[in-house]
């Protein structure tokens, strides 16, 4: 076991960036021409002065993602290999390094075998991800959750007539990033001073199963599964000056839907999980629509998205959505410049609390794109978990030049 | 011979003579698509040219898939080479000819796949004066007929036609298409939009045979008479019969195509 997974726990110790840099020179070498990817310059300014001394007002930042793919046998065997870098002007925590993926492909007519590290994602809704559990939250890179880290995984996806089951062994637990004490988005007591706590005795040696089965029916798609390992989600115990993770061992099984009706798409996430503190032991819930009006404004396309976030953990929940009504206007140009925005709001009902957001971009060019992000938080009791980013508020632009 | 059928031997030889505009527009429709039966299975690499009031450009490549699929609408799967920042993005449709098609986007950046809505036909394709409407398998089913008159386009001899959508949403009140007699495709088409305007202009050039039966367009030009806007596509490695199934058209191969 030792021998196979310790190059894996290399690649994620502190000598990440170097091992990254050299594997990525050596492969530039042998296939100059596969490689694509993108730079990206980011500030960021928040409305309030912070709430601790250490923290900037403003924050500049760059990253890069190169990606190469090698594709042969007729494309049923693929190497992938996308590595990121992000730099931070204050935080030292979100200057880090990710592989996103290095693995390799094995397609047939029936299955697809996969080793190595990779992203993927699980579900159907907008507002939150509650049956993707395979790769763990890039906290760092935006608050939203969106952003991944890649996971280590040996996965088998048998494909027939009646769907397609996945078999996944995922042998490396990848922690939770999260900022530092120079950064902004942080809990008052930041997380990351002392070393993560598991319930399992392997700590991040357990080896997690997880199965899923998708398929769709007519205008319905329908994915079921089950994951037995270690929670992406701590918990966390204070120190007084630190908070430490706590990743406890849970089963989840995992309901993804959507009906799509014309100009309705009708989506809901389920979620059962059990664990052994009181915090990893719930049901979960998000549902709800999206409506789309098309040729607006000339040839605009403007989604109407509606979702209820619901916890079975109320008001113990460590997530702000226990019991939430997500609003949304998504808005698609459909110009050359694939200019869209989106704007959205989610509203605590028993607060009346919320986050607002608004996400815009624009391609400038053939190789240009510009990102807005404006984030809001208005949570109105000390006991929303979004209380920490009651001073957060910010607008953040991005300038990437794709390759 | 039973009474009731006398009647109706009489009227037979007249109805083939006197076939109406409306008849004959459909039975060149259904020759038409006779002759672009059998094909199997199609791949092809598309370079897209969108150019605006201006003449500034704009280039997308994309790589195109079809299967044929007998008794119902094609299959397809496109997949975006640049502009770079949509590179790996990947478009399945399953058409159908009497009910609302599949569709499916996969977004490389977040490893989804998704489900859209399948009825915004009239919605213009990848920025382009092109609405999907308007590359999508096109099924007899899809309209009804008028046969206009025929004379001759560009040195060759054409049927003058009207298309009517019956699909409700369709962005088009008519189209009136030039189909050449001899290989029976699409020279020329006009759309008129809701309204009956003329819009959009589409024509097809370079037409060359394979596998010694279908013809396919090297260039087709959409202008859009209300915008002044323009695309151009140049398709490029037509390759038939490569041996693709329904399995190279489905969630899991839309999920590994880059």
């Amino acid at each position: 076991m030792t021998t196979i997974s310790s190059p894996v726990y290399i690649l994620f110790t502190k000598n990440c960036l170097l091992i990254l840099l050299l594997i990525t020179s050596l492969v530039a070498k042998v296939y100059a021409v596969e490689w694509s990817g993108y730079a990206t310059v980011e500030y960021q300014r928040f409305v309030h002065r912070p709430l601790y001394p250490q923290q900037p007002r403003e924050n500049l930042s760059g990253a890069v993602q190169l990606s190469f793919v090698h594709k042969w046998d007729n494309g049923q065997q693929v190497f992938a290999y996308v590595p990121f870098v992000r730099l931070d002007q204050h935080d030292k925590q979100r200057s880090h390094g990710d592989v996103r993926e290095l693995t390799w492909l094995r397609a047939t007519n029936n299955w697809e075998l996969r080793l190595g590290i990779r992203k993927l994602f699980w579900g159907v809704t907008e507002s939150q991800h509650l049956v993707d559990i395979i790769n763990q939250t890039d906290l760092v890179e935006s608050p939203d959750g969106e952003e991944k880290l890649g996971q280590p995984m040996a996965n088998l996806a048998l494909i027939g007539d009646q769907g397609t089951v996945d078999i996944f062994i995922l042998p490396y637990f990848r922690e939770r990033t999260f900022p530092g004490t120079k950064g902004r988005l942080r809990t008052p007591s930041p997380v990351g001073d002392e070393p993560a706590r598991y319930t399992s005795g392997d700590k991040q040696r357990h080896i997690d199963y997880a199965l899923r089965w998708s398929h769709y029916i007519g205008d319905l798609d329908i994915g079921l599964s089950y994951f037995d390992g270690t929670s992406r989600d701590p918990s966390f115990i204070s120190t007084g000056t630190t908070l430490i993770p706590v990743y406890d061992q849970i089963q989840q099984w995992g309901l993804e839907l959507q009906a799509t009706k014309g100009s309705w798409l009708w989506k809901l996430e389920a979620i059962r999980r059990s664990g052994s503190t009181s915090s990893s032991d719930y049901n979960a819930t998000t549902g709800g629509f999206e409506y789309s009006f098309y040729g607006v404004f000339g040839n605009s396309d403007l989604g109407l998205v509606m979702e209820h976030l619901y916890d079975s953990r109320g008001n113990l929940a460590p997530t702000p959505f226990q019991n939430d009504l997500m609003l949304g206007l998504r808005w698609a140009m459909n110009d050359e410049q694939s200019t869209e925005a989106l704007v959205g709001v989610i509203a605590d009902l028993p607060s009346k609390g919320g986050a607002y957001s608004l996400e815009a971009s624009r391609r400038l060019g053939e190789n240009w794109k510009a990102n807005l992000e404006v984030r809001f938080y208005q949570p109105k009791k000390a006991s929303d978990p979004l209380f920490v980013y009651r001073s957060e508020d910010y607008a953040q632009l991005e300038m990437s030049y794709y390759f | 011979m039973r009474k009731w059928m006398l009647p109706l031997l009489i009227l037979l030889p007249f109805n083939v003579i006197a076939e109406t505009p409306e008849e004959k527009g459909m039975a060149i429709a259904i020759k038409a698509d006779k002759a672009n039966t059998g094909w199997q299975d199609m791949q092809s690499e598309m370079t897209m040219i969108l150019r605006n009031r201006r003449g500034d450009e704009t280039t997308r490549q994309i790589r195109n898939r079809q299967l044929e699929v007998i008794g119902d609408g094609d299959k397809a799967l496109s997949i975006f080479d640049s502009p770079n920042d949509v590179k790996g993005t990947a478009f399945l449709s399953h058409t159908h000819s009497n009910e609302a098609d599949d569709q499916w986007l996969y977004l490389p950046a977040l490893k989804r796949v998704k489900r859209i809505a399948s009825n915004n036909k009239s919605g213009p394709f990848m920025g382009s004066e092109f609405a999907y409407e308007d590359i999508t398998s096109q099924e007899v089913e899809k309209y009804t007929y008028k046969w206009l008159r025929d004379e001759s386009l560009g040195g060759r001899e054409v049927h003058v036609m009207e298309h009517y959508p019956t699909y409700k949403h369709s962005g088009y009140t008519k189209q009136v298409v030039w189909v050449d007699k001899e290989r029976l495709q699409a020279l020329k088409i006009d759309f008129y939009d809701r309204k009956g305007k003329l819009l959009k202009t589409l024509t097809a050039h370079g037409y060359q045979q394979y596998i010694g039966k279908y013809w396919r367009p090297a260039k087709m030009e959409m202008v859009n008479h209300v915008t002044n806007k323009s695309t151009t596509l140049n398709w490029n490695n037509y390759k038939f019969k490569n041996g693709f199934g329904d399995r190279n058209f489905d969630k899991n191969t839309l999920k590994r195509s880059r």
